[in-house]
């Protein structure tokens, strides 16, 4: 018998899921759908004042992109667990750790890419400056994957029960802190002008720190979780 | 070595002996806390600036220091309990959440009773303050987590990958709210070359902050008692602790 390798099962992972969404369109959209409403609220709870709105813009934005993230945590392994191919995931001889990687990678390339896509739309409905608009979806760029992995753990240790809704938003949000306040904290720094790198060079830290040791507890989660 | 620490840690040995611990911890909380309030509240001078309202801290400062030990005493029972499978370890991660709650809340609630007067609100978005309650807002999950799965062995090790998750971004969380807004007033003990804090001031303090460490192990052990005898309520020992309860009660 021929043994596949790690990479063949990592990127039969990734193509599964991406076709599984695929297959569920309308589903894609819904935490889309739900970031354009957060945003589209905002003007109408504070007043349409363009001043106010351009200054608080990023930070609609963010916390708009946080909730849709978060919402769309549940895709990630609840059907998987619901049908038993989590099961076979866990069984599987190679690392869950990484497995678990592709199925995040997928998540990520399924939610968080499209809102980085439909954020410059957003931004000028605020009235953000153009200028930092390719800022704001730099800061969704390296951003939005951190969310992705910090959610996959608190999902993994949720996916067994019933009404982990509410919960999970107690898992998650503590832990969203720091990228909203960098990746705000950056375009907030660019609108007065200022050198914004050391925020960037941040937020990929901890991209890279979330890509390396998120994985280990997820995979742990996901183990107990089953057990 | 190990021999002795797996003896500790079962459950028959360990409710033993904390039994006989129990009465005198609960004496040197209340002899230590009586001396660091009074020393605290009576004999410390009055501080030039804040006058007398700046003895809250001799509550405020010992919790908040509290909030943090507690959490990485979880993390460390807890990462004990999912390493060597100790099952005290595990209860012990558990039975501390709330304990470690209850002091955040303190230390949120004196901060604020302290910044009324002395900044003019009882709520500003200052650092320290927004870390301490994202603090509280970790405890509260890692207690519902626990509460929410029904099968407390899973429930145990969930908790202790939760807080071990937590140790970890509990600096990263802290310093990027530092970073973000800062308005609290610096450290004043933990500069041990010379503080800026004086000498009469200082014991009480650290008085009322070891008082606080008492007390954490003291209703520690009583939480981990109960949490234990519920969970081994079918196994042996606790049966016949119960028949030897009701014979001395007859």
């Amino acid at each position: 018998m021929k043994k596949t390798t790690l990479s063949q099962v990592f990127f039969a992972l990734l193509k599964r899921d991406l076709l599984l969404a695929f297959r569920h369109r309308a589903e894609l959209f819904n935490p889309l759908l739900f970031f354009v409403l957060v945003v589209t609220l905002f003007p109408l709870g504070t007043g349409a004042d363009t001043k106010l709105l351009q200054t608080m813009a990023p930070g609609i934005i963010w916390v708009a992109a946080l909730l849709a993230a978060m919402l769309s945590l549940d895709t990630i392994f609840r059907s998987d667990f619901e049908d038993g191919s989590l099961e076979l995931l866990l069984l599987n001889a190679h690392p869950t750790s990484i497995l678990v990687l592709a199925k995040v990678l997928a998540h990520w390339l399924i939610t968080g890419v499209p809102l980085m896509i439909i954020a410059p739309l957003l931004a000028l409905f605020l009235g953000l400056d153009q200028d930092l608009i390719g800022l704001l979806v730099l800061t969704l760029l390296l951003g939005t994957p951190v969310l992705s992995l910090i959610g996959a753990v608190a999902i993994a240790l949720t996916v067994g029960l019933k009404r982990g809704g509410i919960l999970l938003s107690l898992l998650v949000l503590p832990f969203y802190v720091p990228v909203l306040i960098f990746a705000t904290n950056a375009i907030e720094m660019a609108m007065s002008g200022l050198p914004v790198t050391a925020q960037l060079w941040i937020l990929s830290s901890f991209l890279l720190l979330a890509i390396t040791l998120t994985p280990w507890p997820t995979a742990a989660a996901l183990k107990l979780s089953l057990s | 070595m190990m021999k002795f620490i797996h003896k500790t840690a079962s459950p028959p040995y360990f409710y033993h002996l904390s039994g006989l611990w129990i009465p005198w911890l609960g004496m040197i909380t209340l002899l230590l806390l009586m001396a660091g309030l009074y020393g605290g509240l009576i004999y410390a001078p009055t501080d030039y600036q804040q006058g007398e309202s700046y003895r809250i801290i001799y509550i405020h400062v010992p919790a908040a220091w509290m909030s943090l030990f507690i959490y990485i005493a979880m993390a460390g029972a807890g990462a004990i309990g999912l390493i060597w499978r100790i099952k005290l370890a595990e209860t012990v991660a558990v039975c501390s959440a709330p304990i470690g709650a209850g002091f955040t809340l303190l230390a949120l609630v004196t901060g604020s009773l302290w910044g009324k007067p002395m900044w003019g609100a009882w709520w500003v978005w200052d650092a320290r303050l927004t870390a301490e309650l994202l603090l509280l807002f970790l405890y509260l999950g890692v207690m519902s987590l626990y509460v929410a799965i029904p099968d407390k062995r899973v429930a145990s090790r969930a908790v202790a990958l939760l807080a071990l998750v937590g140790v970890v971004n509990i600096p990263i969380i802290h310093y990027s709210v530092e970073w973000w807004n800062t308005l609290h007033q610096g450290p004043t003990v933990t500069k041990f070359d010379k503080p800026s804090i004086d000498l009469r001031m200082l014991v009480p303090l650290l008085i009322m902050a070891v008082a606080f460490k008492v007390y954490y192990v003291w209703s520690l052990f009583l939480r981990v008692r109960v949490e234990l005898l519920e969970r081994e309520r079918n196994s042996q020992w606790v049966k016949e602790l119960l028949k030897q309860n009701k014979e001395s009660q007859a």
